[in-house]
């Protein structure tokens, strides 16, 4: 299926979030997930369904003012 | 000074970015004895590797204020403040909702909207808003227990431009935690803010950008100490005319002329 991943058109076959971050090849940095503009705990991660056309946003610590 | 039931010794807090390099914050940090940094959340590529900031960060010690900057609707800064307390482990957060892309002023009337979600969900929000009372009683109503007023729009580094606005707000809320947010450019600014009786300073592009950020994050530091002791000390009131302040009485006379 294709989702948007920051922004970005991608294919993914991994069917829920937690195995699609695996495959994208994420590892285990720190990070933090959203779906359609909605947080996913990392704990929801492996039960949260992702499909066709769904918007996922991974986010990392970064400098802020 | 109490923020949240946590005691902070320093009256400094300090933003990341725009630094020369990670070195030179984490000495800038040192320099400024700021004990709160703040820290942001943004796209992680795949593939990206280890993230070194935020390991480097934590070393500092310092306690962590992630922000939501960048965030134009409630919607967006809720979600994100949920995301920064899974990564960052604190339940504080800088509530930023900008309502216009030029100018970066708040939009007050989102920022109520998700500070009080955001409160209720039990985050200790630092809501960036303007002078404004009405807001002010608006956020506290929702369950803020800090207000970080601006001095000027974040990066102008133009001091406080509303200085009257900000003086009634200081005594309209006196037992409120009131913290200068934005627009800071040099420690004279910051000390006229504690003289003011403002708890705190949050600033960021004025020692980042800085030709010598750690030494003008010493000189900050110094700026609050001395602004707060100034404050606590009490200010003399200022007087429309001149007074001596040598003695006039027992002056001898010369007998050379001169009007007295």
């Amino acid at each position: 299926m294709r989702i948007e991943l920051n922004g970005l058109p991608t294919e993914v076959a991994a069917a829920n979030l937690a195995d699609a971050l695996t495959a994208l090849g994420y590892g285990s940095s720190t990070l933090a997930t959203a779906l359609n503009g909605g947080f996913i705990p990392v704990a929801a991660r492996a039960t949260t369904p992702l499909h066709d056309g769904d918007r996922v946003e991974v986010l990392a610590p970064m400098q802020g003012g | 000074m109490r923020l949240y039931d946590v005691d902070l010794s320093s009256r400094l807090l300090l933003g990341t970015a725009q630094y020369p390099s990670p070195l030179v914050l984490t000495d800038a940090i040192a320099a400024a004895g700021c004990g709160v940094i703040t820290v942001s959340l943004r796209r992680e590529t795949a593939n990206g590797g280890a993230n070194g900031f935020w390991p480097l960060l934590q070393a500092t010690g310092a306690r962590i204020l992630p922000n939501t900057a960048g965030c134009h609707s409630a919607q967006e800064a809720i979600t994100t403040a949920q995301m920064a307390r899974e990564v960052f482990g604190t339940n504080w957060i800088k509530l930023e909702v900008i309502g216009n892309a030029d100018t970066l002023q708040p939009d007050p009337f989102a920022l109520v909207e998700a500070a009080r979600v955001l409160c209720a969900d039990g985050f200790a929000v630092f809501p960036y808003t303007t002078e404004d009372l009405i807001v002010a009683e608006r956020l506290l109503d929702a369950g803020c227990r800090v207000l970080m007023p601006w001095g000027a729009p974040i990066g102008s580094g133009r001091g406080l431009r509303h200085v009257d606005a900000l003086n009634a707000m200081r005594a309209h809320f006196p037992s409120v935690p009131l913290i200068i947010d934005a627009g800071i450019g040099a420690p004279s600014q910051a000390a006229q803010a504690m003289e003011m009786g403002f708890d705190a300073v949050l600033l960021n592009t004025a020692v980042a950008k800085a030709g010598d950020p750690v030494a003008m994050g010493r000189a900050f530091g110094q700026a609050i100490a001395a602004g707060r002791a100034a404050f606590e000390a009490g200010l003399m009131p200022p007087r429309d005319m001149a007074v001596p302040s040598t003695p006039v009485l027992g002056m001898a006379d010369l007998g050379l002329g001169g009007l007295r």
